[in-house]
């Protein structure tokens, strides 16, 4: 599977999630985004960045909590939940925001 | 929300009507050769794969008895037909046991009995050929090897057991479930099924500690890798990740704070889960299984204790000795390996957990069995502990429980529906319609006592009804872990 963008093809995987991390520029994930019908406004970006900030230290997407904790701190306590995540990201803040962001897939029982 | 019909809650469970492969297309994706090699499988289907099949059908059947006994002794009673959630849920007659099995049992017949050999037609043996073989992979992906039908074949034929043999044959023609294999390869590569490196780790309980610390005022430890502790946890790596069940992973800590016991996680086994039990591979359970016991000894540890994670229960109980044993070096005192349910249960009949169950009085709540723990394990020293202790704990930690009927339960549980290596977005039909006869049963205490929780021992089945629930009308967050109503109903004592 593949995603095109500005005429250039970048490779996916079953689920859309990018095969090439280094391939992510924010109009990759504004397109996947578009893909599903989800138009991303500053506060998806707000996460989305989080992520990619995290990922970049640690290799791996933060955990739900680590997420919610820091989107409190950055957009005010009553966002620092995970229904907050939810309303932004309806599939799942892991699964799909991770999407958007480039990052792979979380596995395992989550 | 979904592109497929989500089945209707009942007042009772129904035999559906059947609907002839209602379910034929569903199928997870296939896993990749940079999956496959390292667990020991072809990349992809091999050219010689009737062949290649065969002999590993013939491997195992000399392998486990249990395995040909299974293929051998049904004699299509019917007892099983309507036991099984993913049958009750699809309508698909395939997904009755006794077809489940006799996907692989016609095959055998042909190739390794008299009578399928010489007059095939008269004992429903067929040759194995490419349908067969894309059927195997549909239908063996839609049982959960949960075990539930086995609990009413009056033989105790085991689909599961057949189910697992199936995936090795597929697995071992070059047809393996990219949701299983990969993460198997994960954690016997990173140490957990998510690829939580140690930094990730430490960094996520550094920031746990002082979150229960802002919330009680009192200093909870989750401490990783610390040499010389008395316990060392191992839990689903679901616990450091999501949600409900790092509110689990809060409880233990909470619990093991309290009672003053040393503890430590471990991030080289940073995984309880073994999902060699779900393609049936003996060698990559076994890989598994020995991450444990090597941290256990690297770290000095005198117990080893496992969080809420139903196979894990299952492997950990009763294979972990065969697997990685002896356990010599462990503290004789405790059992090898012991449950967190049976730590929390022992310190609350000794008196050494003070709790406060009105803590809790905003929920209703009942209890979920997790298949693993309910038929493939015990707890305690007595016959269905494993049913009786996470109820009695439940029962010290809330005011308002009611079990949900008596043949959904205990050892008739009902599957989440997403057991078994089947907890994967691609199987997302299949999970909604097998959660069905669960979901009834909740509605069933929720519309009779306004039961508006249900608490479960494994992080499948908390990812899996988080996901599945909302489907069903139920809110995403009804689903909680045990340890967490003990963490919020533990009164702390006041040290120093």
């Amino acid at each position: 599977m593949s995603i095109e963008v500005n005429g250039k093809t970048y490779e996916t995987d079953e689920e859309g999630y990018l095969a090439n991390l280094n391939d992510w520029t924010p109009e990759v994930g504004a397109a996947m985004a578009a893909a599903d019908d989800c138009e991303l406004t500053d506060a998806h970006w707000e996460v989305i960045n989080f992520l990619r900030e995290y990922y970049e230290e640690y290799q791996i997407a933060p955990a739900v909590r680590v997420l919610t904790k820091a989107i409190g701190k950055k957009l005010g306590k009553d966002k620092g939940n995970s229904k907050y995540l939810y309303q932004l990201f309806p599939y799942g803040p892991a699964k799909q925001a991770c999407k958007y962001a480039g990052l792979p897939k979380p596995t395992g029982c989550v | 929300m979904a592109d497929f019909e989500v089945p209707e809650l009942k007042e009772h469970i129904e035999i559906p009507e059947l609907q002839e492969g209602a379910m034929a297309h569903s199928q997870p994706f296939v896993s990749k050769e940079q999956w496959q090699q390292p667990l020991g499988y072809p990349g992809e289907l091999v050219e010689n794969w009737e062949q290649a099949a065969l002999d590993k059908m013939g491997d195992l059947l000399g392998k486990y008895r249990s395995f040909q006994v299974f293929l051998d002794a049904c004699v299509k009673c019917g007892a099983c037909t309507d036991k099984c959630h993913y049958f009750l849920g699809t309508a698909d007659p395939k997904n009755m046991p006794v077809a489940r099995q006799d996907l692989l049992r016609k095959v055998y017949r042909r190739y390794f009995t008299f009578a399928g050999k010489y007059f095939p037609k008269l004992v429903g043996a067929v040759d194995l050929n490419k349908e067969v073989l894309d059927e195997w992979y549909s239908y063996f992906h839609q049982c959960s090897q949960c075990r539930r039908c086995s609990v009413f074949c009056p033989y105790g034929i085991d689909t599961a057991e057949i189910s697992m043999a199936a995936r090795e044959i597929l697995d071992a023609v070059g047809v393996g479930q990219k949701y299983c294999n990969e993460i198997i390869h994960k954690a016997q590569t990173l140490g957990n099924n998510l690829g939580l490196p140690q930094p990730a780790l430490k960094d996520t309980l550094l920031d746990l500690e002082e979150e229960v610390e802002e919330d009680i005022g009192v200093p909870v430890r989750y401490p990783l890798d610390e040499k010389g502790a008395d316990v060392l946890l191992i839990t689903p790596s679901a616990d450091f990740f999501a949600e409900p069940h790092i509110d689990g992973l809060i409880g233990y800590g909470k619990v093991f704070h309290q009672l003053g016991i040393s503890w430590t996680m471990s991030s080289f086994a940073s995984e309880a889960a073994n999902f060699g039990m779900f393609i049936g591979s003996y060698e990559n359970m076994q890989r598994l299984a020995l991450r444990i016991r090597k941290a256990a000894l690297e770290l000095g540890v005198k117990r080893i204790v496992f969080g809420e994670c139903g196979h894990a229960w299952r492997v950990a109980y009763s294979f972990l000795n065969t697997l990685a044993g002896p356990f010599d070096f462990l503290d004789p005192n405790y059992p090898v390996p012991q449950h967190i349910c049976e730590v929390t249960w022992d310190a609350i009949q000794k008196g050494q957990l003070k709790l406060d169950p009105s803590a809790n009085d905003h929920l209703n709540v009942t209890f979920h069995d997790s298949c693993n723990v309910a038929r493939g394990s015990r707890m305690g020293n007595e016959p269905g502990g494993q049913f009786k202790i996470p109820r009695a704990i439940l029962k010290s930690v809330v005011n308002n429980y009611h079990d949900m009927p008596r043949e959904t339960i205990c050892e008739s549980t009902f599957c989440c529906g997403g057991g078994g290596g089947l907890l994967t977005d691609d199987l997302m039909e299949l999970r909604v319609k097998g959660a069905l006869p669960r979901m009834e049963a909740l509605k069933h205490v929720h519309d009779n006592y306004g039961v508006d929780h249900l608490v479960a021992i494994c992080a499948i089945c908390k990812s899996q009804f988080t996901k599945v629930m909302p489907y069903y009308g139920f809110e995403m967050d009804s689903i909680l872990s045990l340890h967490q109503l003990v963490g919020d109903a533990l009164v702390f004592d006041q040290h120093d």
